[in-house]
């Protein structure tokens, strides 16, 4: 019988570590998408997903203070509102630090890019004070899956609007890049940015409009943390920015499945981790799956391998 | 006509464009500063508020609006260089004369400095703290700058350098000068340790390996509390002594105190003094040992590497040997580096190591110019005083840091020091 417990444990492992993967894998898709078109690492791209992340909180308060009951209405409200807010920080971003940097050597972009962290954190920590920022539980409750020795798999409803949320963002965003013109304009800058340019492909509105969308699927999963966890603070994008990096070098850094593919992996992993083993390694674990993936695998699950030419 | 100088195009002043343009800059900046700057959450008897502060988001729009304006103003009006800056012979020699100078005359006053009528603790601690950055900038810069590694856990090694001699000191009371050569080979075999399975990488992946590596030494750090007594610190270290002969006003029996060596008047200040001229000979000794590591065949290897790999393979270098090598030397520069750190601070935890560090010491190599030890004492200077000297900002000071990184990168894409002088020229410069 204590077999089933350590069948209901895993199952709920499961659970909480596909909810974490969905959003690493959220915040993935950001920078791989970036790395394919413009081939350096946005280090600014956790901050977008912490100020989606603040944005949700105060929206969420204002609600409250307004006595908006209505759920379904509320976190529509809430999610536009990241949207919107998110992603202007991410198009400034671009403009402001990488664009007059693009002709320059990849490391003076990465440095910008730093910069750029550290500005975004200390600019929230300015404007909205350095304490964690708690919110009442948005939705409570949820179904208890299974039960045995005292010990229920549970799947909360914020669990499941995590989920769902995430699969919608997904089938939006792969249709976007597969079947519409821009998606189309997306892939050719990503192959080769100069032919595109030469057939008529706005580059400078491609690439912005890459760090928009890279800044909506971040807001989107800065909001689902705030529902998840119901705390935050200034400081959470630099960890999930590293691990969502990481989860996107484990899928193939350039490949858009690879990356909610390389999410999903870091998620469980951690999740699964920090079940077993002692809890304040998990971050160690996250690396130094990296770091084997990298030597073994160095083009990730889905990547392409890359050729080097003369 | 004046043809014989160079033409200078002026552009008209659209007015209307300027206008357009910072306006629109301006509802870019209303969406940027109303969810955080007008919108502000306190704590409302442990609940979360909201209250509203629009005059900021006024504030932060006018200065968008006019700072843009003014901006494509001056952008509009500057006159257009129309042809490219000559770089010849004469020049160059003569960018290099003055950079000598101004070297000499820095390491003048770098040797002067606890000497000079207006310096005061201020001054020597300020420039202790400056040269720990150029020593760890010139570290760094071998791996940067000469092999062209991106290396964003630097602070790893610096880290492991500190604790060594923080760990071997306060357990078996050995002393600094015995622990240093040690801390330096550590942190050199950690570097291979990761160099080995990681140098095989192509750039920006090694970067990030080398970041999840800091990380993985700092979370050890924090966590392994048998060891390192996790975030509280090991306290208590031993500091150094004037070779065998400590600074103390009263000193344990049979030791003689550095004031009664020479006979002089206890001074605390003393012993600042010595850290001082240690870490300025620690530097100065990496600054010589970069120089003369550039013109062996090792140095040489690196700058080759740096600039074409392939190339490179098909000379029979090896590249992963080279590149160890370069991650072993500079990993042990940050060794000894650490090691001092820990003896000044006399107190080592976790915190000192976080990768804000890291990146620190990477922008000064990447401001000081990459590959130039001129450029790092610079870059260090402006880096490490810009906090300092930010502190009337009080809590801004992070934020201007940042600021300054994106500007001065957008400003000098290619750092302080932007040209390279090459370690070997045909024909000895003539004719070129």
């Amino acid at each position: 019988m204590g077999d089933r417990l350590e069948h209901l444990y895993f199952l709920q492992q499961l659970i909480n570590g596909l909810t974490l993967g969905s959003i690493y894998g959220l915040i993935a898709i950001g920078y791989t998408m970036v790395y394919g078109i413009i081939g350096m690492i946005n280090f600014a791209h956790g901050e977008v997903y912490m100020i989606g992340s603040f944005v949700s909180v105060i929206v969420f308060t204002l609600l409250a203070s307004f006595g908006v009951a209505a759920i379904p209405l509320g976190l529509v409200a809430v999610l536009l509102c990241a949207l919107v807010f998110t992603s202007a920080y991410g198009f400034v971003i671009e403009r402001v630090a990488y664009r007059p940097l693009r002709g320059a050597p990849k490391i003076a972009a990465l440095i910008s890019a730093i910069g750029m962290s550290i500005f975004l954190q200390n600019y929230v920590q300015q404007a909205q004070g350095a304490r964690v920022k708690p919110i009442q539980p948005v939705i409570r409750g949820g179904i208890e899956l299974f039960h045995g020795e005292g010990f229920g798999v549970q799947i909360s409803y914020v669990q499941i609007v995590i989920i769902v949320l995430t699969v919608v963002m997904m089938s939006i965003f792969t249709y976007l890049i597969t079947k519409t013109s821009f998606g189309r304009q997306q892939r050719a800058c990503e192959q080769d940015r100069k032919m595109a340019s030469l057939l008529g492909v706005n580059v400078d509105r491609t690439i912005s409009m890459t760090f928009v969308i890279g800044a909506c699927l971040a807001a989107v999963a800065g909001m689902m943390v705030t529902m998840y966890y119901g705390v935050i603070d200034f400081y959470i994008g630099f960890l999930a920015g590293m691990k969502a990096f990481t989860a996107a070098v484990l899928g193939g850094i350039g490949s858009l499945p690879g990356a909610m593919l390389g999410g999903l992996l870091i998620g469980l992993i951690e999740t699964f981790f920090s079940a077993y083993f002692p809890a304040e390694y998990k971050d160690v674990a996250a690396f130094s799956i990296l770091v084997l993936v990298l030597m073994f695998m160095p083009s990730g699950l889905l990547g392409r391998p890359e050729i080097e030419k003369v | 006509m004046t043809d014989t100088t160079a033409p200078e195009l002026r552009k008209t002043l659209d007015i209307g464009k300027i206008l357009k343009d910072a306006a629109i800059s301006a509802v870019v900046a209303l969406f940027l500063a109303v969810p955080l700057l007008g919108l502000e959450t306190f704590d409302a008897g442990g609940k979360l508020g909201v209250r509203t502060r629009w005059m900021w988001v006024v504030i932060a729009i006018a200065c968008v609006f006019f700072g843009k304006l003014l901006m494509n103003v001056w952008l509009s009006l500057r006159p257009v260089k129309t042809k490219a800056k000559v770089v010849n012979e004469a020049s160059v020699r003569r960018g290099q004369i003055i950079i000598k100078a101004l070297s000499f005359a820095m390491l003048l006053f770098a040797l002067t400095l606890p000497a000079l009528p207006f310096s005061d603790r201020w001054w020597i601690d300020n420039g202790i703290t400056v040269l720990i950055y150029i020593m760890l900038g010139w570290g760094l810069n071998i791996v940067v700058g000469l092999a062209g590694l991106l290396d964003l856990g630097y602070v790893a090694f610096y880290a492991v350098g500190a604790y060594s001699y923080a760990l071997l000191s306060t357990a078996y009371d050995v002393s600094f000068w015995l622990v240093l050569p040690v801390a330096g080979i550590m942190a050199g075999i950690f570097g291979i340790l990761l160099g080995f399975p990681t140098l095989r990488l192509r750039g920006d992946y090694l970067a990030i390996v080398t970041l999840g590596f800091g990380e993985i030494i700092r979370i050890v750090l924090l966590n392994w509390v048998s060891l390192t007594k996790g975030p509280a610190g090991i306290g208590s270290i031993p500091r150094p002594t004037f070779f065998g002969f400590p600074f103390g006003r009263t000193v344990p029996e049979g030791q003689v105190a550095f004031h009664q060596l020479f006979g002089i008047e206890y001074n605390p200040e003393h012993r600042l003094i010595f850290l001082y001229f240690l870490i300025l000979a620690l530097a100065l000794m990496t600054n010589w040992l970069v120089l003369r590591l550039r013109k062996l065949p090792i140095g040489r290897a690196w700058e080759a590497l740096r600039e074409d790999e392939i190339a490179c393979k098909s000379l029979g270098i090896n590249p992963t040997n080279t590149k160890l090598t370069a991650f072993a030397i500079g990993a042990m520069l940050g060794g000894f580096a650490g090691a001092f750190f820990a003896a000044k601070q006399a107190f080592v935890s976790p915190e000192s190591f976080s990768f804000i560090e890291s990146a620190t010491i990477l922008a000064i190599v990447v401001l000081g110019g990459m590959g130039s030890q001129f450029g790092v004492v610079i870059a260090a200077t402006v880096l490490v005083m810009l906090p300092e000297l930010g502190r009337d900002f009080g809590d801004h000071r992070m934020l201007i840091f940042g600021l300054a990184m994106i500007l001065i990168m957008v400003w000098r894409p290619q750092g302080f020091m932007s040209h390279r002088e090459p370690t070997l020229r045909l024909n000895s410069g003539k004719g070129a």
